[in-house]
């Protein structure tokens, strides 16, 4: 397994840096199947009944937990695994990806033929849930090392392409399904090997193409800054030195904040604009929203990030923040006019700017604490995505409930969720506020974390 | 003197590389998001 190892995939002289985001999106493009994973949800409550639910087929609320799972080992694994991606290398780090990834659907499609929950819970949910963690992070810093010019830009490639996954993998399913169901079969074990086999041979690829530059490269023409900017490093923080900061924390609320909102609204957004434009959007035209919606958070996670080259990280969120809390009370006064256009509007750019905000972040996280660590510090910070996956839902959902309860009529029982989350992004704006350059000590060569950066300096 | 001669088939082969990744991620992820617009627009019909 030598040719996994680090050593064995500094690029060569000649080499392109333009193959690193299509080795990067060859991963994320397949891990972004987790957000079509619903597609699989309904054909699962008919395995046993085939056309209508029986009683010994899952119930959704048992399938929902497949999804939780997954993401739940992905905070997990990226947090726990950043350095060992990091040590390692992004070659083998999409290697073991792979494996889990492509793992966790041929275990899941076990547990579908057994016709066992818990093999299909351990199957996409554990082993698919670490090979999204690694899968996510595993480019990092890989593309920030090769765009040093333009490190927004080259992450968001990659991460545009976690967003994109479902656009590939919902049609994709459905097909496989169709082709591979019966009178008496539903056909979802067989899609899910299918679709094992597709990812494993598709990651494969990134992991064979994908190179790390060689010591001190830089690309054509490039010069540093020479002016040092004031919240953009050119040293580095030890991963776990980079916790002890309160920028990492800062960083860490600002994501937590600008999810939140966006992922609360993000699964409620077909029926809130159903309820909010009764006899007007239909749920068929609620579910092409919802598409449009989606494309907007791919586009937002290379555009915005790109623009964060130009006007910087900490300017991007003030953007984010700023716009995103007006945007957000505007929606209950676009349902008081009836108009649809601007709801629509706003939640074109509140989307993108969901998307937006997990693109930039590695680059806010590599100007702060450096290039060195910043896949594992990234991984880390992925915990604030699990927080705000379950405070968003919780806080969209029980809002909503209140109000219908205590006599809010349903077109405007979003009204107050809207508020509070305008109201969360404005902590978000305070938290970016707050971001300054991180302190001396932490820096590696100033302070030497028990001798571990200068271990890792030596070995490379 | 030989290596300007390298540097034609070099581009080549590097261009044809950049062509064929590019395209490997590009035609699927271009396919996906013309099926999404696809249902959207007829859900809007």
């Amino acid at each position: 397994m030598s040719f996994l190892h680090r050593d064995r995939s500094v690029a060569p002289p000649g080499y392109s840096r333009w193959l690193i985001p299509p080795a990067a999106l060859c991963v994320h493009l397949c891990i972004g199947e987790a957000y079509a994973f619903s597609v699989f949800n309904l054909p699962m409550t008919k395995l046993i009944g085939i056309t209508t639910h029986a009683p010994n087929d899952w119930k959704l609320t048992e399938l929902g937990w497949i999804f939780s799972i997954a993401i739940f080992f992905l905070g997990a694994s990226a947090a726990l695994l950043g350095r060992w991606v990091e040590e390692g290398g992004p070659r083998r780090a999409m290697f073991t990806a792979a494996l889990c990834w492509s793992g966790g659907f041929f275990v899941a499609a076990i547990g579908v033929y057994l016709h066992n929950l818990w093999i299909v819970y351990l199957g996409y949910g554990v082993l698919g849930g670490i090979g999204l963690g690694i899968g996510y992070i595993s480019p990092v810093s890989t593309l920030i090392r090769w765009f040093p010019d333009r490190p927004g830009m080259a992450t968001g490639m990659a991460i545009m392409g976690f967003g994109g996954g479902a656009f590939i993998a919902a049609p994709l399913s459905v097909w496989l399904m169709s082709k591979f169901s019966t009178p008496s079969h539903v056909g979802v074990a067989e899609t899910f090997i299918a679709m094992g086999i597709i990812y494993l041979c598709f990651m494969m690829v990134g992991a064979a193409i994908v190179r790390v530059p060689p010591p001190g490269w830089q690309p054509a023409g490039y010069v540093a800054p020479v002016q040092p900017q004031r919240l953009v490093t050119t040293r580095d923080v030890f991963v776990y030195d980079a916790l002890k900061t309160p920028q990492f924390w800062l960083v860490w609320l600002v994501l937590c904040l600008n999810v939140t909102a966006g992922i609360g609204v993000l699964g409620q957004a077909s029926a809130m604009c159903q309820e909010m434009f009764h006899h007007r959007i239909t749920a068929v035209a609620a579910s092409g929203l919802i598409g449009l919606f989606s494309l907007f958070n791919m586009g937002g996670r290379y555009f915005w990030s790109s623009i964060s080259d130009f006007i910087g990280r900490k300017n991007t969120y003030f953007v984010f923040f700023a716009l995103g809390a007006f945007l957000y009370a505007l929606v209950p006064h676009s349902g008081a006019v009836r108009s649809v256009a601007l709801f629509v509007f706003c939640y074109a750019v509140i989307f993108s700017m969901y998307g937006g905000g997990f693109a930039t972040v590695p680059a806010y996280l590599r100007d702060l604490f450096g290039t060195r660590y910043v896949g594992a510090i990234h991984g880390m910070l992925l915990t604030a995505w699990s927080m705000a996956g379950i405070l968003g839902p919780v806080l969209v959902n029980y809002i909503r409930q209140y109000n219908v309860t205590h006599g809010v009529p349903a077109a405007q029982a979003y009204n107050v969720t809207m508020y509070v989350m305008a109201f969360l992004l404005v902590i978000g704006f305070v938290a970016n506020v707050l971001i300054r350059p991180v302190a001396e000590r932490y820096y590696i060569g100033e302070t030497e974390p028990q001798g571990v950066g200068r271990r890792v300096m030596a070995e490379r | 003197m030989r290596m300007a001669n390298d540097r034609g088939p070099r581009a080549t082969h590097n261009a044809l590389k950049l062509a064929l990744a590019w395209g490997f991620v590009g035609i699927p992820l271009v396919w996906g998001v013309v099926q999404t617009l696809v249902n959207a627009i007829k859900a809007f019909h």
